[in-house]
């Protein structure tokens, strides 16, 4: 596993190549780029939802614990933004 | 199981409209996709008529909007057009070869939403880009390139390998480098259209392909996320059919310049069947109910191989325009296919691409460039491209 690139005080953004919407045809978020559509299942598409730019990665945590009580995705949120980053689809600030 | 030509009940919503919003442009590429025949097709669509046809495939739930063409810039309204598909919630990228994109019309197209722009380029070299595309356009292509950073655009760069420019793929992706492009995608051609006319010249030669794949890859791991790079291989090379446009009817409307709307690019060569057109019926209709649309969702259509082989579910048996232009059936297997037994039709002209000497053309006919007076021409000889035999244009 290389070095984390996303620190629970990091501040991301999307790429600037995609765009995050919902889509009531999917039921579903979806990331938008030229040419591609990525469907973002459930909690995925509730992580990028808070990915504005401003917030830290442990302000998206806070928030999310605030919308889905009593669950523990502090890891779960840092793994897929790891995901994500990955892929392309975020940069931090 | 649905009859054949029945509607099946889960048909999914298109994603993808591709609005080829006229065939006119300024250039005459010899691998260009437009039906070669283009110069008999009907009057263009209306602004109206564009603005009400992608309404209904956005309702129906299509996101991805490209405009293209032709050269989509050779229309005054493309900004109208961009403008009211951004306010009806599309992603919207312009396809363009460059010409025509003034300082005044990128600034109108950012006011307007538009979310993206590809640009093409036949070369790295200003030669040969001005000899595949018959025209005198990389410096210009140059400076919009520039245009698009300067507008805070994110840049596909979009080149159409082929047996002339494969070997300078290093260079063109130098160039992409330089010019700061997010995603640059090396499409080698397929053959369709112009390129099917075209064929023997642009094949390249296995030694080409596999060279262009490692500089490639090589080029990926040195610009890392900087740079997506997408090698569109030739399926003439493949031994499996490509899942042509992820099935029939499946995710990818393409709405014509004079309003016929398709299940690809290419499908109205196809014989036996009518295609509806968008000043006539409602997207809804054609998409769900069309016989057009209908004709090859499912695998009811299908023959041996397919039939029986467990992956037509993830190729649909390849493309129905390569196997209707090569067996003269579209409801035979696609020969890229090595269980087809018409594969001999793909491999005998892979066979001879290899020789004798790669980056020239393996024929001695003419290259018939794309434009008037060669589709009039060939609009009368033949619906279906098929290789030059002797020159169009005497």
């Amino acid at each position: 596993m290389s070095a984390p690139n996303i620190a629970l005080d990091s501040v991301i953004e999307l790429q600037r190549q995609y765009r995050f919407q919902y889509e009531e045809a999917q039921k579903a978020y979806v990331l938008l780029y030229p040419e591609g559509l990525i469907r973002l299942e459930g909690s995925a598409g509730e992580i990028l939802k808070r990915v504005d730019g401003k917030t830290s990665v442990e302000g998206i945590v806070q928030d999310l614990q605030q919308t889905f009580p009593g669950v523990e995705l502090r890891q779960d949120v840092i793994d897929f933004l790891e995901v994500a980053y990955g892929k392309g689809w975020i940069r931090t600030k | 199981m649905e009859k054949a030509g029945s509607a099946p009940s889960n048909v999914k919503p298109p994603l993808w409209v591709n609005a080829e919003i006229t065939f006119r442009c300024p250039l005459h590429c010899l691998f260009c996709y437009n039906p070669v025949d283009y110069a008999h097709s009907g009057a263009e669509l209306s602004t109206d008529d564009w603005v009400r046809a992608l309404r209904q495939a956005r309702e129906l739930g299509a996101i991805q909007l490209g405009i293209s063409g032709g050269e989509p810039l050779m229309r005054d309204d493309a900004e109208t057009i961009i403008a009211e598909a951004h306010k009806m919630g599309y992603f919207i990228t312009l396809l363009t070869s460059g010409v025509g994109l003034t300082e005044q019309r990128i600034a109108a197209f950012r006011a307007g939403g538009l979310d993206a722009i590809q640009l093409s380029f036949q070369d790295s070299t200003r030669e040969l880009n001005d000899f595949l595309s018959s025209t005198r356009t990389f410096e210009l292509k140059s400076k919009v390139a520039k245009l698009i950073k300067q507008y805070d655009y994110p840049m596909v760069l979009n080149v159409v390998l082929h047996r002339l420019n494969i070997d300078h793929v290093q260079k063109i992706l130098e160039m992409a480098e330089a010019m700061g492009a997010e995603q640059v995608e090396l499409a080698n051609t397929q053959y369709y259209s112009w390129a099917m006319v075209n064929r023997d010249h642009l094949l390249p030669s296995r030694e080409q392909l596999q060279r262009a794949e490692a500089v490639t890859n090589q080029f990926r791991a040195h610009v890392g996320n900087k740079m997506k790079i997408y090698f569109v291989v030739p399926d003439y090379y493949a031994t499996r059919p490509k899942a042509c446009m992820n099935g029939w009817g499946s995710v990818f409307l393409n709405i014509a310049a004079d309003g016929m709307a398709l299940p690809c690019h290419e499908a109205r060569m196809l014989p036996g069947l009518t295609f509806p057109n968008v000043k006539d019926h409602d997207v809804r209709w054609i998409w769900h109910d069309s016989p057009g649309f209908n004709a090859y969702r499912g695998d009811s259509w299908m023959k041996e191989p397919c039939r029986s082989c467990p992956d037509k579910v993830k190729d649909y048996g390849g493309c129905r325009c390569q196997a209707f232009m090569l067996t003269g059936d579209a409801t035979n297997t696609d020969p890229v296919c090595d269980l087809s037994p018409q594969h001999h039709l793909i491999t005998d002209v892979v066979e001879k691409a290899q020789n004798p000497d790669p980056g020239k053309p393996m024929t001695v006919h003419p290259i018939v460039f794309r434009d008037d007076k060669n589709s009039r021409k060939l609009g009368e000889k033949h619906a279906v491209p098929t290789p030059a035999a002797a020159p169009v244009d005497s």
